[in-house]
């Protein structure tokens, strides 16, 4: 009897250790820690890389990633700077300013292709085409966002008069501007889903006007991507991947998004998520793409850079090859 | 399908189903009506509860405008301190209840040439007053909506609603009031006068509003977002035009816009629990807002709903019922008819003392059942007459039967009938009566050694009493020629012998013949039969030239000639009745007398016997299947020469 006892106690006790020694401990291991921070809060914007995160991908191209919520307060190049986050995404007007000021930072992939920005007027006001904005009155964005506008109304001739911009557009759907600045997959729904039907309006994509400025994009530190190429360009992939199954499963993509947002505690509209992510795959799959995905043309880059010479705000224009490394990012479709 | 059901079947079915479509129509009717007024009625109550609860808001709201109206006005027209002027604005936002904090904005050094925030802000926080100077680099207020709206536009308004993130989480909304300054004769915009208001109690007066059990009142902004709504997930973060589009309703799109712009208006519409509502929507002019309560359909309808069902109910119950009493009256119709039906099939089958079911009833089925008692009783006594009369008839029939064996009896029929005699002739004869008995007969005898009679006749009409006649004929024949050898005075007498007496005024045609058996010459008299055929040795045959001398036993003292012919050696006579001549055919023809011409001529050669066979083979070949009509007689005498 005592000898029958010591039997089921041994196989107890191996059976527990067995147990114990969970075999995702073993993969984990091997996983390399890593953090990411978006230019803003949780939304369809960053799809991707939520989806990415949420379905493993990350794990699966051996990182362990973080993603800290971004939001106004929270600028990724200080992030990256203070080294408070590994990579980070902001547009390519930002990162170059930033690159021309000093900071040692690096595009790793260039994900919106196509700029989003816009300006929307309402059809009532009288405003059909750019020469319409003449002496109008006009709401812009500060910052990176104003650089697009000034170019464009400098290049028509336009003389317009510039109201300050914050978030909302309420300033614009009472009447208070003539046209308002817009994110394709933002603020231009918003004014849709505010009543004004889009054969109201008349928008005006900066694309269209030689004024292409590539928005969202992957940076990364020199010295980051230096110390681990293999991680950043890891990391790049993952996203890209995120980014595909994301358009090809709208639907859980999206609930992704608003279960991130709902966990930020950020208000979330389906429909506008939806909307969003819809856009995103516009921007970062344009027509003329061609299965190109995350890259960054030069001369995308050269325009901007000039543009942001032109109105003073570099000195000299990085060398693309200094500002850009390129991970073996062209993914068939 | 229903053609061998039952009159049970049949009843119910048609009984049931034209009351339920009866029932049906009715019940439809009313629902519908009483829809109609009842959604007449929701129109007007939705209409009065959308305009007193817009009334209370309106109220507030404009209680509140006044407030920072006044301030700019002051601002604009009086000289203060700073002091003073922070005094004003904290008695304001202590005195005003409805004000949860007030504000007065100035442009960029407007109000000090150094300093370029200055907005004075006095709020309620847990029941307290107290004070924050607005504005730093991170809330630069020139660029919010509350200030750069009645900025840009010149006039003061209502924002959209927000949630205040500085203040305890709470929904509010900001009455903002551009003001002015005159300087160097120009009127220069010189900041904003704000009156926020806590849009708490709005939405808790909303919310109570409660529609019968499951309507609400829901107010959206100028924006269309929901301001107040029991699923508090579309509060501030959905539109009607972000469910519209979710839904991909366009014409939810549109009433949003009627609603943004201040429209009135009421429709039907699926709320979003899936509920079928009523919505009447009503504006609140000074903020653009809109407020709008729902009344739930099937809420609306329920009392109808369950009157309808109580109806419906009742109205199966009743059809049951009815079916019931169908069941039973088909039953008692039915009951005795497919007794009636058994007690028929056994009748039928020849069971006349069969009990038949009572039926006391005086309607229909009572009738029926009276007169098949009385045609049970009628059949059985009609059976009881056919056979006494089917046995009487059996009885006639089996004396026919003997009269005609008598009858047959007291006709020659021994062939040759005299084998003593000399063969001087050869003698056939034939009788196939129509019916049992009939009225031809023949007869031959030897009056003397030399004379020879042979007779045929046929009396008027059939049976018994032509039998009977015939026979009294024959005797009367047969007795009257003794010892006379002329065919005429036999006749006569006969004649006279028939008509004495004869109350039937029956009578018969007779040819009567003497041959001299020694000469071959034949005596012979006629009454009213038909002629003799003559047939010589060379096989051609005529008809005997006869007097024409009435039928014997009509007229009494009648005088019959005699004529005389003479038969050579070979010649035959050939006598016969009318049945042979007058023998018809399916198509009505008669045999005729031309036809029986034709036939003897071809007998040459042939004994007497052979002759009758052969004609009676040709009657019979002529008339086919057509049944006989009269006795078929044939005599034949072939004289053979005297020896």
């Amino acid at each position: 009897m005592r000898n029958n006892y010591t039997y089921i106690f041994f196989v107890c006790v191996i059976l527990t250790l067995f147990l114990l020694t969970p075999s995702d401990a073993i993969v984990e291991k091997s996983l390399k820690k890593a953090s990411f921070i978006p230019q803003w809060s949780p939304q369809a914007q960053f799809a991707g890389y939520y989806v990415a995160l949420e379905k493993g991908i990350y794990k699966k191209y051996g990182i362990d990633l973080t993603i800290i919520s971004g939001g106004p307060d929270r600028h990724p190049t200080d992030f990256l700077k203070n080294k408070k986050a590994d990579f980070a995404t902001f547009w390519l007007s930002t990162a170059i300013q930033r690159s021309s000021g000093g900071i040692k930072i690096i595009n790793i992939g260039q994900i919106i292709q196509k700029s989003a920005l816009m300006l929307v007027a309402k059809k009532a006001s009288g405003i059909k085409t750019y020469t319409d904005i003449n002496n109008k009155k006009v709401s812009i964005w500060e910052g990176d966002f104003a650089i697009q506008p000034h170019a464009f109304f400098k290049k028509y001739n336009l003389n317009v008069k510039i109201i300050p911009q914050s978030y909302s557009v309420n300033l614009f759907l009472r009447g208070g501007v003539d046209a308002v600045s817009a994110m394709l997959y933002n603020e231009y729904h918003t004014i849709i889903n505010s009543g004004l039907d889009p054969d109201e309006l008349t928008t005006f994509f900066y694309y269209d006007y030689g004024l292409n400025f590539p928005e969202d994009g992957i940076y990364t530190l020199e010295d980051t991507f230096q110390k681990d190429p293999e991680v950043s360009c890891a990391f790049v992939k993952a996203s890209i991947e995120g980014w595909l199954y994301a358009f090809s499963h709208p639907q859980e993509a999206t609930d992704i998004v608003l279960k991130s947002m709902t966990q930020a505690k950020i208000p979330a509209n389906r429909m506008h998520q939806k909307w969003m992510l819809e856009k995103m795959k516009e921007l970062i799959l344009p027509e003329n793409s061609q299965g190109n995905i995350g890259v960054l043309k030069q001369s995308d880059y050269e325009l901007v850079a000039q543009e942001l010479k032109k109105v003073g705000l570099i000195k000299a224009i990085p060398l693309f090859k200094d500002f850009h490394r390129k991970c073996n990012s062209h993914v068939q479709k | 399908m229903f053609k061998n059901r039952g009159i049970a079947f049949k009843l119910i079915f048609f009984f049931c189903v034209s009351n339920a479509l009866i029932f049906l129509l009715i019940l439809s009717y009313n629902y519908r009506f009483s829809k109609k007024m009842i959604e007449k009625n929701v129109e007007n109550s939705s209409k009065n509860l959308a305009h007193s609860t817009v009334n209370r808001i309106e109220i507030v709201l404009q209680s509140v405008q006044k407030i920072p109206e006044n301030l700019a006005y002051f601002l604009e027209r009086g000289s203060y301190t700073k002091k003073e002027l922070l005094e004003l604005l904290r008695t304001l936002v202590e005195r005003n209840p409805e004000i949860y904090g007030a504000a007065i904005s100035f442009e960029p050094y407007a109000y000090e040439k150094n300093s370029r925030y200055f907005a004075p802000y006095f709020y309620k926080d847990g029941g307290k007053v107290k004070f924050s100077y607005l504005g730093n680099e991170s809330y630069r207020y020139f660029y919010l909506d509350w200030y750069q709206i009645p900025k840009e536009l010149g006039r003061p308004g209502w924002t959209e609603p927000y949630f205040d993130k500085g203040g305890g989480n709470i929904l509010m909304a900001t009455y903002s009031v551009p003001f002015y300054a005159n300087i160097d004769g120009k009127r220069r915009f010189m900041g904003i006068v704000t009156a926020d208001i806590s849009l708490e109690w709005m939405r808790n007066m909303v919310s109570s509003i409660k529609i019968l059990k499951t309507g609400y009142a829901s107010l959206l902004s100028k924006n269309g977002t929901f301001i107040t709504h029991p699923s508090k997930k579309l509060i501030m973060n959905e539109s009607i035009f972000s469910i519209a589009e979710e839904r991909g309703d366009s014409g939810m799109r549109e009433t949003g816009k009627k609603m943004i712009r201040g429209e009135t208006g009421f429709f039907p519409y699926k709320n979003i629990y899936g509920q079928e509502c009523w919505v009447y929507y009503a504006p609140v002019q000074s903020s653009g807002w809109s407020l709008s309560v729902l009344f739930p359909m099937d809420e609306l309808m329920e009392d109808i709903v369950s009157l309808n069902r109580t109806v419906l109910f009742g109205g199966i119950a009743g059809i049951l019922l009815l079916s019931l009493a169908v069941v039973f009256i088909a039953h008692s119709i039915t009951k005795p008819l497919r007794a009636f039906s058994k007690a028929a099939g056994e009748i039928g089958s020849g069971n006349l003392d069969v009990e038949l079911p009572s039926v006391r009833t005086g309607d229909e089925v009572g009738r029926l059942a009276n007169a098949f008692q009385h045609m049970k009783v009628s059949l059985k006594d009609y059976i009881a007459k056919l056979t006494d009369t089917t046995a009487a008839k059996e009885r006639i029939e089996s004396e026919l039967k003997i009269a005609h064996d008598i009858q047959m009896s007291i006709l020659p029929k021994i062939f040759p009938p005299f084998p003593d005699k000399p063969d001087t002739f050869d003698l056939y004869a034939v009788i196939k009566p129509a019916k049992e008995v009939g009225g031809d007969f023949y007869d031959f005898f030897y009056i003397d050694d030399s004379h020879f009679c042979f007779v045929i006749g046929d009396v008027s009409g059939k049976g018994v009493p032509a039998s009977l006649f015939m026979a009294v004929t024959k005797t009367l024949i047969k007795g009257n020629a003794t010892g006379i050898a002329d065919p005429g005075r036999i006749l006569a007498k006969v004649n006279n012998d028939l008509s004495d007496g004869n109350d039937a005024c029956m009578f018969v045609t007779i040819f009567l013949g003497i041959l001299n058996t020694k000469t071959g010459e034949i005596l012979y008299a006629n009454g009213g039969h038909n002629p003799p055929m003559i047939i010589n040795g060379g096989g051609a045959a005529e008809f005997l030239n006869v007097p024409k001398d009435i039928v014997v036993g009509a007229v009494a003292g009648y005088a019959y000639k005699t004529d005389s012919a003479t038969l050579k050696q070979g010649d035959s006579i050939f006598t016969y009745t009318d049945g042979v001549t007058e023998a018809m055919n399916g198509k009505e023809e008669l045999f005729s007398e031309k036809r029986l011409h034709e036939k003897l001529s071809s007998t040459q050669g042939k004994t007497a016997r052979d002759v009758i066979s052969y004609v009676m083979e040709e009657t019979a070949l002529f008339t086919g299947d057509a049944p006989q009509s009269d006795d078929i007689t044939m005599m034949m005498l072939q004289y053979k020469g005297g020896k």
